[in-house]
């Protein structure tokens, strides 16, 4: 591997600093479970990798009823570990267990999947879905962005030269909530999204009808996105199979996916339609149960 | 040239110190700096496991970890699972459920299926699938794999 410097910041303060001192040739360093193959082969060439898993702000993970506070370098085995998230955040505990193995599970977090901004990363559509915000911090102080505008395009976020990705805040879940991810790939595990969808659903008090939804698709564009058509398509509308299916036909309306070595275009039409129409389905199961 | 770094942490209960650079591994430190070669590397870049290691308990891929980012951890590898020269009872498992061929993929697999048994004493067939499902194996096929994995749970059961 190239050579490059350490650094391990005790403080988010100076973190910033150390970012500014090196003026876009340092590298925050989270799980590492990209970064370090991007620097063995030679796609990043940082001088320095400064380590932010020693950041307390960084490594929170508060789940009450006022909502969830993940810090962005919080790996994904202590959320899946947590039977509140788990329950309430349904969405972003599936997503957090299918990110490789155990042994990347242990390492990866989810401030490191979106920073890393692949159109397949498994936790964003889950993050949009449960309308994550996203706190960021630089030298010149701290703003907020919702997690479906992070991302601009493949590998490219809104994070400018210094600053870092803090944490990630949702609000509390409304009552006869449900939420879920799910992706497609061809063998059981350990393997890149075809196409993944995450989905949180609203329901009245009877439980019948869909009063709010969030769909997010990935996969199947060059960064994940919210398919606010699908939205529409699901609010007001009777939580039945059919509305599912038009659910899913609407979502295969606005994509224009690519053909590549782990689908086709045609493949990908067709298992987007499929994943909303199930996606959808089980996070209403979740919000009656 | 970045300086070399002095970090300590704990192999396999034991304290030690070495001297790396930042851009070394933790797998090359454990090869090449301790001599600790019963760690194996397959693909450098977290597919296969065989450089799977425990860090603080948890399984990891060690060509996915810094040496440098160990300052203060608990490390256990292969080389401390056999206690007082007697082989463990998940190794021993291993060895008469012709669970390896080549080996290569063992030492990940030993060291995946502690940790395993540790957090789930008694696993179902689908969750040893699932937890091991970061190891790979060429030559050996998973089935007696799995039933090496069950034959150890199933002992240590017998056994309390
Ligand atoms: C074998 C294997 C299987 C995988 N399987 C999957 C999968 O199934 N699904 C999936 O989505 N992904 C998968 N991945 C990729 C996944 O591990 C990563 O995307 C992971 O979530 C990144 O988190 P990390 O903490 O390891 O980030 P790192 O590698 O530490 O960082 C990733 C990038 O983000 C930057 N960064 C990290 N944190 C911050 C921050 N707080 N602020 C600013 N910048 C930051 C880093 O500088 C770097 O560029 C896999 C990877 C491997 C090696
Ligand atoms: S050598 Fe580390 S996972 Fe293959
Ligand atoms: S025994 Fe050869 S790779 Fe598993």
């Amino acid at each position: 591997m190239l050579d490059f410097d350490y650094e391990r910041p005790g403080s988010l303060d100076a973190a910033v600093v150390l970012l500014a001192e090196h003026n876009g040739s340092a590298r925050p360093l989270a799980g590492g479970t990209d970064l370090i193959d991007h620097i063995r082969n030679e796609r990043l060439t940082p001088d320095v990798v400064i380590d932010i898993k020693r950041i307390p702000e960084l490594n929170v993970l508060e789940c009450t009823n006022d909502g969830l506070r993940l810090g962005a370098a919080v790996p994904c085995s202590r959320i899946c570990a947590d039977d509140n998230i788990r329950s309430r955040y349904a969405a972003l505990a599936d997503s957090c267990s299918i990110i490789g193995g155990i042994q990347i599970q242990n390492r990866a977090s989810v401030g490191g999947n979106l920073c890393n901004a692949g159109p397949a990363a498994d936790s964003i559509p889950a993050l949009i879905a449960l309308e994550a915000t996203c706190l960021i911090t630089g030298p010149d102080g701290s703003r907020e962005v919702p997690v479906e505008s992070f991302c601009v395009s493949k590998g490219e976020t809104v994070l400018q030269r210094g600053e870092l990705l803090v944490e990630l805040r949702f609000g509390p879940r409304p009552p006869h909530s449900g939420s879920h991810y799910r992706r497609f790939i061809p063998r059981n595990e350990m393997d890149i999204a075809v196409v993944g969808v995450g989905a949180s659903v609203t329901l009245d008090e009877a439980g019948e009808a869909i009063t709010d939804a969030r769909v997010a698709l990935g996969a199947v564009a060059i960064t994940p996105f919210l398919a606010r058509e699908v939205n529409d398509a699901l609010i007001g509308k009777p939580a039945t199979d059919q509305t599912y299916a038009a659910a899913g036909e609407v979502a295969r309306g606005i994509i224009s996916p690519i053909t590549d070595m782990r689908g086709t275009r045609e493949f990908r039409l067709h298992l987007t339609g499929v994943l909303v129409e199930r996606v959808v389905r089980e996070a209403v199961h979740r919000a009656v149960n | 040239m970045s300086k070399q770094r002095v970090v300590t942490c704990s192999i396999n209960g034991h304290e030690e110190s070495f001297l790396c650079r930042p851009r070394q591994t933790l797998l090359e430190v454990l090869r090449d700096v301790l001599d600790l070669t019963g760690t194996k590397e397959g693909c450098s870049n977290g597919n296969c496991g065989a450089c799977t290691i425990l860090l603080d308990g948890r399984p990891v891929d060690s060509c996915l970890v810094l040496a440098v980012e160990c300052e203060g951890a608990e490390i256990e590898t292969i080389e401390g699972v056999a206690a007082h020269g007697q082989l463990a009872p998940v190794q021993q498992a291993f060895l008469e459920g012709a669970a390896l061929q080549c080996g290569i993929c063992t030492p990940g697999f030993i060291m995946s299926t502690k940790a395993l048994l540790r957090e789930n004493p008694h696993p179902s067939e689908e969750q040893i699938r699932f937890y091991l499902a970061g190891n790979l194996c060429r030559c050996t096929g998973y089935d007696k794999i799995v039933r090496a994995v069950q034959a150890t749970a199933e002992q240590a059961a017998a056994e309390n």
